[in-house]
């Protein structure tokens, strides 16, 4: 059986990419960020994750407004990264796994998640740079299914949602019947804003809240309302969502291992975490 | 959605009904080809994707604010700000009526 092993959450602004492209990890105003993944790096060569479930937001790489679906799922056997107009180097092609991706898409219909399907999806620096981040090598070890969740259009899904959704993917791991160890991933955050009068907000209190809460108490976090999180996490702290969903995934007994957080990269306060998850023994022997 | 939050449009039905056709060009900015005709010709490009005479001019003047007031989303004005290399920073502090290095100390200092 599938074996969820644990999550990683971490930022994924633009020019992290930029600095990996120009080798800027250990200047001054990067190394502070970049440490942060030496116990990444540790974690996942023991842990040795064979997928990565990755729950993101498109930025409009792959999804325009003509079509925004709330939750997509890819289901191909490769994704592409494209230009995506800022001037971030195009990242390599990363490898699906269409047999977990259907088995994920069809488990969640089942359980009343509403999915759009995706057998060709491009993704963007919200996925790429995560990965670079994890695996800084040559090649990625994992094969991946990425997981978009709408943070750009109001109505965005609510956090309970989310956090729901991550639950479904959990349980639909669990049931896989194939010996598989499977890494959950959450990317963006933590507070930031990019747009308008209150660009540049950034709200330390607030973040460290969630961090502190995310392991033991998310039901605490999923009661806040989208218009509530804007307020206290700036306009584009909404990618928390994808945290929540990460944790959500986490079904069994759930520790922090790693935490880092500094302010700021880029507009953003830049945090990263490392999860354990373990399998609460009752349940298994029931 | 409550537009209530100071300093704050949030990006709803009623903005992305606006900014439709603004938000559509700078999704085309994607595409190398497509930076460089806007370059060539700015008032023919924003004309082809039928913005408004109000969206022609924030474009014009390169104003972030009356952009994202007439329907523009931040990250796909982030593309057009691309072509003028301005990054988040950049665009920050025009929003904020500061220099870059205040916005970029107001920013260090959040994290004291």
């Amino acid at each position: 059986m599938a074996r969820i092993i644990g999550g990683v959450a971490t930022t994924h602004v633009p020019s992290i990419g930029k600095a990996i492209a120009e080798k800027k990890q250990n200047d001054p105003y990067w190394k502070p960020f970049f440490r942060g993944f030496d116990y990444v790096h540790y974690w996942l060569a023991r842990e040795k994750p064979d997928v990565a479930v990755v729950f993101y937001n498109d930025h409009g790489l792959n999804f325009f407004l003509d079509k925004l679906p709330t939750f997509a799922v890819g289901a191909a056997n490769e994704y592409r990264n494209e230009d995506e107009g800022w001037g971030i180097p195009v990242s390599r092609a990363i490898a699906g796994d269409p047999a977990l991706s259907w088995h994920l898409i069809n488990a969640l219909v089942a359980d009343e998640f509403d999915i759009t399907m995706c057998q060709d999806m491009l993704v963007d620096h919200a996925v790429t740079i995560p990965m670079a981040l994890m695996w800084p090598g040559e090649k990625w070890p994992v094969k991946i299914v990425p997981i978009s969740i709408n943070t750009v259009q109001h109505p965005l899904p609510s956090l309970a949602r989310c956090l729901k959704l991550g639950r479904s993917i959990g349980r639909a791991i669990e049931a896989y019947p194939h010996d598989l160890r499977v890494m959950i991933v959450g990317t963006g955050g933590l507070s930031h804003q990019l747009d308008g009068k209150r660009a540049g907000f950034i709200n330390k209190e607030f973040d460290r809240f969630c961090m502190d809460k995310l392991v033991g108490e998310p039901e605490t976090l999923a009661r806040y309302s989208i218009h509530d999180w804007v307020e206290e996490a700036g306009a584009q702290g909404v990618e928390f969502l994808n945290w929540m969903a990460m944790r959500g995934a986490l079904t069994g007994n759930v520790s922090e291992v790693h935490r880092n957080y500094h302010i700021p990269i880029s507009n953003t306060a830049a945090a990263t975490v490392v999860l354990e998850n373990h399998e609460i023994p009752q349940r298994r022997a029931a | 959605m409550e537009q209530d939050i100071a300093g704050t449009i949030m990006f709803d039905g009623v903005q992305a009904q606006k900014g439709y056709a603004l938000n559509r060009m700078c999704f085309s900015f994607n595409s190398a080809a497509n930076r460089a005709a806007f370059l060539a010709d700015e008032d023919g490009y924003c004309r082809k994707f039928g913005l408004n005479t109000e969206q022609c001019a924030a474009v014009k003047s390169r104003d972030v604010l009356r952009m994202i007031e007439t329907g523009g989303n931040v990250y796909y004005l982030a593309k057009l700000a691309g072509i003028f290399g301005l990054n988040v920073q950049d665009i920050g502090a025009q929003q904020t009526g500061t220099t870059v290095d205040e916005f970029k100390a107001k920013l260090a200092a959040a994290g004291r």
